[in-house]
């Protein structure tokens, strides 16, 4: 009788060592809930959160900037197609300065505060930067590649989102769309 | 004399302190790399050979020379990177798990033990008896109960 219930006992154990296991393999998976959305033609809100300021002090979230469009941009200096999409981001801030609608907001991923800044020197970007210590935020928007751009409307809605290195055309069109 | 001796004695006794603070070991590369990650291949630092891990390094390298101890340096780690910059798992959802299964592991263990023991201490000796018996042949047993007449 007594070994029955052990025997019991360890399967139990087993499948729930399997069953953990299974857990582990699917929250670990990325998230594409917004990407989803997005291509069904919604606007999910976009998750914010504080975060302090790249060489400067203070926080900034995209609740601040409630009411304006924003590229959201995840970056760092390691990463060679973020040097590459450089200009093209600068391009954005132009257009969004110039019409005084929104800003791109930068966001470092895993990146050295030193290496950040080295960075945002030599490619003379002039738009606010953030640092997502932990990539707690890059998880809510399931970035876990870089670089990354989601287009947020006023309204505080992800308009669009490119994984990926983001052309001109793109970044144009997208913007189009959300300051519509 | 005796005074000057004296006066040696303290000044050697009064630096002996900042003596063993300047002997203190300094933290090293070798010893902080297995301990943290290099944040973007997910492996430990002392085996990545990739750009980020050797920026790593030499982030490392320019804290130890600027003389921080090796908690120092990991906290400071985690303030550029994040927790994930640790080479331990999650506190927190699945990442608890690295810590709970061990725990549960080593409770059923020692529960199948407290189950089965007893079982195997009650057959035990019963067995050995009936063994030793049937090996006795009956001139063996004659001449032992021969000899263990002579110690009564």
């Amino acid at each position: 009788m007594k070994r029955v219930a052990l025997a019991i006992v360890c399967a139990v154990i087993g499948l729930a060592l399997v069953g953990l296991l299974g857990y582990g393999l699917v929250s670990r998976s990325d998230d594409t809930s917004i990407e989803q959305a997005v291509a069904e033609g919604k606007r999910p809100p976009a998750p914010s959160r504080e975060l302090p300021l790249l060489g400067a002090k203070g926080t900034r979230s995209l609740a601040d900037l409630r009411g304006q469009v924003v590229v959201l941009n995840f970056w760092a200096s390691w990463c060679d197609p973020c040097k590459a999409e450089a200009p093209v981001l600068a391009s954005a801030q132009r257009r969004l300065q110039r019409e005084g609608k929104g800003t791109v907001l930068g966001v470092t991923y895993q990146d050295a505060t030193s290496d950040s800044l080295d960075f945002v020197k030599k490619y003379g970007i002039d738009y606010p930067n953030v640092r997502d210590i932990g990539t707690k935020l890059a998880e809510q928007y399931g970035t876990r590649r870089l670089p990354e751009t989601f287009v947020i409307d006023a309204q505080g809605r992800v308009a669009d989102l490119n994984r990926g290195q983001i052309s001109q055309q793109r970044l144009d069109r997208a913007l189009d769309t959300a300051l519509r | 004399m005796r005074l000057a001796a004296l006066l040696c004695a303290l000044a050697a006794a009064l630096a002996a302190p900042a003596g063993a603070v300047a002997a203190a070991p300094k933290a090293s590369l070798v010893d902080i790399e297995d301990e943290v990650m290099c944040v973007t291949c997910k492996i430990p630092l002392n085996i990545a050979e990739s750009d980020q891990a050797d920026r790593e390094r030499a982030l490392i390298r320019g804290m130890i020379a600027k003389g921080l101890d090796k908690p120092r340096i990991k906290a400071a780690l985690v303030q550029e990177y994040g927790d994930g910059v640790l080479a331990l798992p999650d506190s927190g959802g699945f990442g608890l798990s690295a810590y709970a299964v061990p725990f549960a592991l080593l409770a059923v263990l020692a529960g199948g033990l407290a189950l089965l023991l007893p079982s195997w201490r009650r057959r035990s000796p019963a067995g050995i008896a009936d063994d030793s018996a049937a090996r006795l042949s009956d001139d063996d047993a004659r001449r032992l109960d021969d000899d263990l007449v002579q110690y009564d």
